[in-house]
């Protein structure tokens, strides 16, 4: 499609403000302003509307189409979140005004909300104190790992190292050596973790252990305790990655586990929208003794019963964010825990492992399941069979897309070839899961007969398969 | 259970074929050790009942306050089809555009972000945004850092406090050598910014407008960066862009930006948006997404995100940043706000925050007592120095429904009785002069 650039007509006016009285000559010395007019396009408003519109038919979302996009857990988002988050005595607020002294009591509620909020996330997962600022899950992380530091720190010790299990969430290797650590990888055993390996990994230089649970094959980390006693005994700290944590809620908390540092996904376990690609809301959980290196500001309530901005922690990280975080997304997940409640949460759970398995069991002859037994929320398959057909996951990705299926994770984990990352989620009917398996299998039984029509693949969308290799090479990253 | 679309029948059948009795026998390999000491929630409850819940706090907020409080976050005026148009589910509800065929929308709305976010500051490249401009601007130091392979980093003390406090948290642990020069009276002291920049600096960090709402020009301090081999990182205001000098005229080699003020409101600090340019130069140091145009096999024009060997899905821990959820529709509402805006429309409305200010000041420094903190140009904020703490000044006027600025003794010591005030297009010229009057009774 035309870019909206390509529709711009010169004098062709928007919806500017109302004309100023004055010329900028009379308010801002001339060496000081702009020579030119920003080169932005000259349309009306349809113009836009329209634009947006017809780009917003080229996309599928949730809304749209089924996504079984495996670790990002792309579940319903309830509409009336929205409306939550459009309140305008929420979404006019100037994030300023309760940090001026005498101001707190304009922003009780919200502060209300931020303190409601961590505490209900700390009763899911156990953990002692929360704070809501990272902006999104690898956020979190670095939040996580700078917590970690920090504590370490505090203990008058160098430690510099991470432990990453193969099996972990993506983003945990950047985010431990964002924080300054050095990244030790560690291999699975039968898709897990291998205590034995672990402890052989593990010294006095080793500051934490990052653990994805249940991992990204979907597997539940059975010798969990066995590690726990492993991390402890040489007094690392051993981190949980709440990307998965969809899986488990109401049926293990990380807290009572013995996990130290958790970060949450709010777009993953509590259905706010992803926005294609943002805006996420990344929490982070701590235990007890971690709880004083947590960013400032931080919410306190008091006696009688006001909310207050608290900075006085001289243990703390410091600002991880400018504020308080993305107000607007928590207070979503804050309205969905409070709509699911208790139970609500655990169905959650229950149905998401459901489904899981459901497909799994419906797929296990038809694409190869290296770690085939009773997964969480989420399995991977891997079409190596296929693909010494000719038949590639990203071929089998592109059909499905021409079957009006968003496609799985694609090669991800790294640690399974050809690997199909599948996370149906709660919130698909059966009806849209037969249909994804008859779907599926269709273009699987297509492929070994004529492996070119699914090489060829997409055809029904709005463009067929891009050129990446030219995109690096020749980088067109603007309009011209 | 709401959101839960099975019904028990479907649930037995999926349990059959699956060969186990019951869910609970899905959890099995939870050790019963790892099951939960509690989890002591409340009940479940209808929609109307939340939204009742939720009116209820939000109505505890006073958002009724005329309100001169920028402090580097602005209302602005939003466009209703702003809202309209990023709401729509096909945008909402989509992820990081991983397939590019079935995600067309996002990339090219970005690619088009992209486009309009680079001519605003004059720069060669944006990328798909990172989370909101404190990251950005740590973002940009890491880009030179990483570049320069040098460690020191000067930064002006006229950089907003909040950024230059998230500086200090990200770099605690990672032994660089951060210089803060100190500002006169809310200007830039241009001369010992240009004695700190030496041939072993990596990056200098400047922001125009200036927390104190001040003017610069960092051109010849950059020509002096430059010569040294440092990058210069300069922070601005995106909206006040369309009027002012721009990064790519100063001769910035990173330029970032708060982008609240392209659309986004204000929302209790987030979701914001961060802005990160450079130039071509500096393309393979960029974080985060970047959206590219290239063909598809039928040789039609399409959209991909590119130069991917960047990020940390490929290049695990050697990746330029961790990011990886940015804030995709936090972008997606900036180019509907440039679009329907227009050059004109945005210039009009830097301009008409601009006249309000200046309409301000002009008539707030015949107050007796009252002066500005310094006579150098500015926009639509501005310092002035009152004959007593601001805040209490601020806390007289808010009891009558004014909220008159930000006290910059907050976190200048020494500046207790200095008050930022910045006005938008919102104000009406009525306001301007109640908040003069009000003032005055106040000192």
């Amino acid at each position: 499609m035309k870019t909206i650039f390509a529709n711009s007509v010169p004098g062709r006016p928007g919806v500017g403000p109302g004309k100023p009285t004055k010329d900028l000559t009379g308010l801002i010395p001339m060496e000081l302003a702009r020579a030119e007019p920003p080169g932005l396009p000259e349309v009306g408003e349809l113009d836009v509307v329209r634009h947006l519109s017809r780009l917003s038919r080229l996309n599928f979302g949730v809304d749209s189409h089924f996504y079984p996009l495996g670790s990002c857990t792309m579940k319903y988002n309830p509409k009336f979140m929205e409306q939550v988050a459009a309140l305008p005595g929420f979404c006019r607020l100037h994030p300023l005004i309760p940090q001026l002294r005498g101001a707190g009591h304009f922003a009780q509620g919200a502060l209300e909300v931020i303190y409601e909020t961590e505490r209900l996330l700390g009763e899911i997962t156990g953990m002692a104190g929360f704070t809501l600022h990272p902006m999104a899950g690898s956020h979190g992380e670095l939040t996580g790992a700078m917590i970690i530091a920090a504590y370490h720190k505090d203990k008058g010790r160098t430690r510099t190292k991470v432990i990453v299990p193969d099996s972990a969430h993506g983003t945990n290797p950047a985010s431990a050596a964002i924080a300054g650590f050095d990244v030790i990888s560690l291999e699975s055993k039968d898709g897990i973790i291998d205590p034995q390996a672990l402890e052989n990994a593990l010294d006095e230089d080793v500051a934490a252990v990052m653990m994805t649970c249940p991992n990204t094959l979907g597997l539940f980390e059975r010798n969990l305790p066995r590690i726990v006693e492993l991390v402890r005994s040489v007094d690392a700290l051993l981190y949980y990655d709440g990307a998965n944590l969809n899986a488990i809620m109401g049926k293990m908390r990380v807290g009572d586990a013995g996990f130290d540092v958790v970060h949450l996904n709010l777009h993953k376990t509590f259905g706010t929208p992803h926005g294609g690609g943002g805006p996420g809301s990344g929490p982070v959980g701590v235990c007890t003794r971690l709880v004083d290196f947590l960013p400032v500001s931080r919410v306190v309530k008091l006696e009688d019963g006001q909310f207050f901005l608290d900075y006085d922690y001289p243990k703390s990280i410091g600002y991880v964010a400018p504020f308080y975080g993305n107000f607007g997304v928590y207070l979503k997940a804050y309205a969905y825990i409070l709509r699911l409640g208790r139970n609500g949460l655990i169905r959650v759970s229950e149905n998401a492992v459901l489904a899981a398995n459901y497909l799994r069991k419906r797929l296990e002859d038809a694409l190869d399941i290296p770690c085939n037994r009773i997964c969480m929320h989420e399995f991977v398959a891997s079409a190596v069979r296929q693909a010494a057909q000719g038949v590639r996951a990203l071929d089998i990705a592109k059909a499905l897309l021409d079957q009006g299926h968003h496609a799985p994770t694609v090669y991800f984990p790294l640690i399974i070839k050809e690997a199909l990352m599948i996370e149906p989620t709660e919130t698909e009917n059966l009806t849209t899961l037969d249909q994804f398996v008859d779907d599926l299998i269709e273009i699987l039984e297509r492929g070994a007969s004529n492996p070119a029509s699914i090489q060829a693949a997409p055809l029904n969308t709005p463009v067929s398969r891009l050129d990446e290799t030219k995109a690096a090479r020749n980088l067109e990253l603007t309009d011209l | 259970m709401p959101y839960i679309p099975h019904t028990p029948a479907e649930q037995e059948r999926m349990l059959q074929t699956i060969g186990v009795p019951d869910i609970n026998a899905l959890f099995a390999e939870i050790p019963q050790e790892l099951r939960p000491k509690r989890f002591d929630l409340p009940d479940g409850q209808d929609e109307h009942q939340v939204l009742h819940r939720l009116e209820h706090l939000a109505a505890k907020n006073n958002i009724h306050l005329v309100s001169f409080l920028g402090a580097g976050f602005y209302d602005h005026a939003i466009p209703s089809a702003v809202d309209y148009l990023t709401s729509r589910g096909e945008f909402a509800t989509a992820y990081t555009p991983y397939q590019p065929e079935a995600s067309q929308g996002s990339l090219q709305a970005i690619f088009e972000y992209q486009t309009a976010i680079s001519r605003l500051l004059e720069m060669d490249f944006a990328n798909a945004s990172v989370y909101d401009g404190g990251t950005a601007l740590y973002e940009a130091m890491m880009m030179a850092v990483r570049q320069t392979k040098r460690r020191k980093v000067v930064v002006d003390e006229c950089v907003n406090p909040i950024y230059r406090r998230m500086l200090d948290c990200y770099t605690s642990n990672l032994h660089l050598d951060m210089v803060v020069v100190p500002h006169a009276r809310g200007t830039s002291n241009m001369a010992a910014l240009q004695a700190a920049v030496d041939g072993r600096t990596a990056a200098l960090i400047v922001q125009n407008p200036n927390f104190f709402g001040v003017l610069e020009d960092f051109a010849s301090l950059f020509d002096h960066g430059r010569a040294q081999g440092a990058l210069n990182i300069i922070s601005t205001y995106p909206l006040m862009q369309a009027i002012l000098k721009t990064p790519g005229a100063m001769g910035a080699d990173i330029a970032t930006a708060e982008g609240q003020s392209l659309g986004l409101p204000l929302c209790f600090g987030g979701p914001y948006l961060g802005v990160m340019t450079c130039t071509k130069a500096l393309i393979r140091q960029m974080p985060g997404r970047i959206v590219g145009r290239t063909t598809d096999n039928q040789g039609r024009d399409g959209f991909v995100l590119t130069l991917q060997a960047r990020e940390q899905h490929i290049r695990r821990q050697k990746a330029t940043s961790n990011i990886c959820s940015n804030q995709a529709l936090c972008a997606m509402r900036a180019i509907a706000f440039l679009c329907l805006m227009g050059p004109q429309g945005l210039a009009d409305a830097a301009l008409r925050c601009a006249e309000m200010a200046h309409a301000a000041a002009r008539r707030m420094v015949k107050l007796p007592g009252v002066s500005l903190l310094n006579q150098r140009p500015f926009a639509n904020e501005f310092a002035v120095t009152l004959p007593k703490p601001a805040y209490q000044v601020i806390h007289r006027l808010t009891q009558r429904g004014f909220l008159p600025g930000f006290p910059l003794g907050r976190y200048y010591p020494g500046l207790e009785n200095v008050l930022l005030i910045a006005c938008t297009e919102k104000h009406r010229r009525e306001e301007i002069g109640i908040l003069v009057e009000m003032l005055g009774g106040a000192l």
